[in-house]
């Protein structure tokens, strides 16, 4: 479906007089810009040394973190959701779950010892919502994780809710250690190469950094305010 | 006005400020924590500081410069994912076009992230008109709102001048809240009541703090992440831009927001940084069904092409806020506007006009704090010094007397040999408190400020050694 625009013309030929010119109708180059201190930050440094800078960083973002290899990951998860409580679990539908081991977990030993999981199926609409809204615990995979400010990406589609990362009290993200770069510019530089070549980017992309937080009461930080109260991070050994 | 605040004239405000004892004292620490906090993450941790300075300067001059052509862009591509554009280039235009959203909706629930545009342009007025509850769910704004619309007074933590006693009378009048003024207690409150109304809400009203032509993008930087939930949970959204407010890709969007959440609050990034892209697409659960994007102008092309120009670059991290002596002494109500601070002293008169806002510019003691840590190399100082100039041309003569503004502002320039002790000056500026204020017990230096008097051209080298001292946390200069 095509959007509608309103009231453009007349608009920017404002500008356009403001600025003391025609509208412009040539299409612009993007500038070489004089100035790139961005690609500067952590130049060079290995995946090794982004994870240790990753780890340093969580102790500022009040974010557990572990780093394991994939064999632990089924081990690791259940302590992390046993210590946050248990269920309700809302996970995204995503095949990598499974790939990585979490089958027997999650469809079997977990519902045996009653704690729900639930995976989002847009068939079922809004109910999707509902179980977020009432889940202990969300689950979500970063697809590029900024080392420098503990940062992990996601993004939404059909199968991967954009309410799973904030609704539930607590949040796990799964971090592969291959989606390690240095900071935000790596993750801006790579999701406009996807755009350039399929012409599209999610309708929601989440940079999440540790919990939700707050200063506005005495510049007091509390943490947990809309979104998660806690959140952990495990990177797994992908590499 | 809609960018004004109270109904009092400037020199009332500015008493009330000096003696709000709280909130003078609310004011000084909170500049010292975040100023701290700002220099911790720009300059000392990033040690090419005026390279990311000079780069966030080009940036924004670029697109200033084509603006038109951005805008354009823009549009195209929130149009090509089925966005609604609409540009409006009065705050009554948007306003209208808002109405219609809302009543074409039935709407009667509706929640907003923070949004200094939909400040300016009343829109909670309007709403309100229409039998809309219209709920703010940042919290220290949520705050305000429930104390009667008590005016904000930062542009980045509104609710700087309550102290937690009063949050928690308000909470207690408001939502029958039962329990201490312990923050994590009145967060967790705030939580479980925003909680029911995000799941009820019909429409999300959210700022933008940069939008990006190239994908039709816009992005929302919070730490509560109560934005997520206002794009995530309602049908409709609609998004209130200032028509500057934009950047050509995802590259430049990167710099501009590791600048502002740095500058902003200290931290290399919030905790939520949210770059949304039209409505929900065709499967997709959650996120709005219906995406307006209301793109406005209220005043800004009249200050585009001209000697303001550069104001527009401004990414409104409220670094220059921080810095600023003026306001450590008069507080954010004092300057009427929604935007205080040396950007407001700044973007006010511009925006609201010099009838109402001619003393503004005065408000400074033109020391070059602000200049020198925007993030984007606004010349502030210079700004005010030229809005000066303006009005001296226009009415005469100053509107205020600098020379008793200086006393007023507890920077002691009495004479101007005062200027050149710049060790007498930063106690009686730093600490309100201290048993000499002459402020408070003072003979009311605010009544003779009618009287306009020759100013004695401010010493900058010593006001700059002050803040070099001070940048380097040397509290007992
Ligand atoms: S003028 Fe500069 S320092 Fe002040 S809020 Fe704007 S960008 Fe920040």
């Amino acid at each position: 479906m095509i959007g509608t625009i309103h009231n453009r013309e007349k608009f920017l030929n404002q500008i356009a007089s403001s600025l003391n010119r025609p509208r412009i109708s040539e299409p612009l180059e993007r500038p070489n810009w004089k100035y790139q201190p961005q690609y500067e930050v952590f130049k060079g440094a290995s995946q090794d040394e982004l994870l240790e800078i990753l780890k340093e960083h969580c102790k500022k973002i009040h974010t557990r973190i572990h780093t394991i290899d994939l064999t632990e990951l089924p081990a690791v998860m259940n302590e992390v959701v046993t210590e946050y409580g248990g269920g309700p679990v809302v996970t995204w539908k995503d095949e990598r779950f499974s790939k990585w081991g979490l089958d027997s977990l999650m469809k079997e030993k977990w519902p045996s010892k009653n704690i729900d999981v639930f995976e989002w199926d847009y068939n079922l609409g809004e109910e999707n919502v509902h179980k977020a809204e009432n889940a202990n615990v969300g689950i979500t995979i970063s697809e590029i994780t900024l080392a420098e400010s503990g940062t992990v990406v996601l993004f939404s589609d059909k199968d991967r809710g954009r309410t799973v990362s904030f609704l539930p009290a607590t949040s796990i993200m799964l971090i592969p250690k291959s989606s390690l770069v240095p900071r935000m510019t790596q993750a801006a530089v790579k999701i406009r190469e996807m755009y350039q070549e399929t012409g599209h980017v999610a309708s929601c992309i989440n940079f999440i950094t540790g919990p939700s937080n707050s200063a506005d009461i005495e510049l007091n930080l509390v943490v947990g305010v809309h979104g998660p109260i806690k959140a952990t991070y495990i990177v797994i050994n992908d590499l | 006005m809609a960018i004004k605040i109270g109904t009092e004239q400037f020199k009332e405000r500015v008493d009330n400020g000096i003696h709000d004892d709280f909130m003078r004292g609310a004011v000084a620490s909170a500049q010292d924590g975040m100023s701290m906090k700002r220099r911790a993450a720009t300059t000392e941790d990033l040690g090419n500081w005026e390279e990311w300075r000079n780069h966030g300067e080009e940036i924004r001059q670029h697109v200033l410069e084509h603006l038109d052509y951005y805008l354009e862009q823009l549009s195209e591509n929130v149009a090509k994912r089925g966005g609604h554009v609409f540009f409006a280039q009065t705050k009554e235009e948007a306003n209208d076009y808002i109405r219609s959203v809302v009543q074409k909706k039935s709407a009667k629930n509706i929640v907003k992230s923070k949004s200094m545009m939909t400040e300016e342009i009343s829109l909670n007025a309007m709403l309100e008109e229409e039998d809309c509850e219209v709920i703010e769910t940042d919290l220290g704004e949520y705050i305000l709102q429930l104390d009667e619309h008590d005016p904000p007074s930062h542009i980045v933590a509104p609710a700087l001048h309550k102290n937690r006693e009063q949050v928690r009378e308000v909470f207690e009048k408001k939502l029958g809240y039962t329990k201490s003024s312990n923050p994590e207690e009145l967060a967790y409150q705030a939580r479980v009541t925003l909680r029911e109304k995000f799941l009820a809400a019909d429409i999300g009203i959210t700022g933008c703090n940069f939008a990006v032509a190239e994908t039709g993008s816009f992005c929302l930087v919070t730490n509560e992440g109560n934005a997520d939930l206002v794009t995530a949970l309602p049908k409709t959204q609609i998004t209130v831009m200032g028509m500057e407010r934009l950047v050509p890709t995802f590259e430049e969007m990167e710099v501009l927001v590791s600048m502002l959440t740095r500058n902003a609050v200290g931290q290399k990034l919030t905790s939520y940084i949210t770059v949304l892209t039209g409505p929900r697409e065709e499967l997709d659960v959650d996120g709005p069904e219906e995406f307006h994007l209301v793109i406005v102008d209220n005043g800004r092309s009249k200050i585009l092409g001209g000697e303001f120009q550069s104001v527009l670059q401004c990414i409104r991290c409220a670094a220059c806020i921080n810095v600023c002596p003026v306001y450590r002494h008069i507080g954010g109500h004092s300057y009427g506007s929604i935007y205080p601070g040396p950007i407001g002293a700044v973007l006010t008169p511009l925006l609201g006009g010099y009838d109402e806002y001619k003393e503004l510019p005065y408000a400074s003691t033109l020391c070059g704090a602000c200049t020198e840590v925007c993030p984007v190399k606004i010349p502030l100082h210079n700004l005010l010094h030229k809005h000066r100039e303006v009005i001296v041309e226009k009415e005469g003569k100053a509107p205020v007397s600098e020379k008793l503004l200086m006393k007023a502002y507890g920077l002691g320039a009495a004479s101007p040999a005062l200027y050149k002790i710049g060790s007498k000056i930063a106690p009686a500026a730093m600490n309100p408190f201290t048993s000499g204020d002459k402020i408070s017990k003072g003979p009311g230096p605010l009544k003779a400020w009618t009287e306009a008097r020759e100013f004695p051209a401010p010493n900058k080298e010593r006001f700059r050694d002050w803040f070099k001292n001070r940048e380097k946390g040397d509290k007992k200069l």
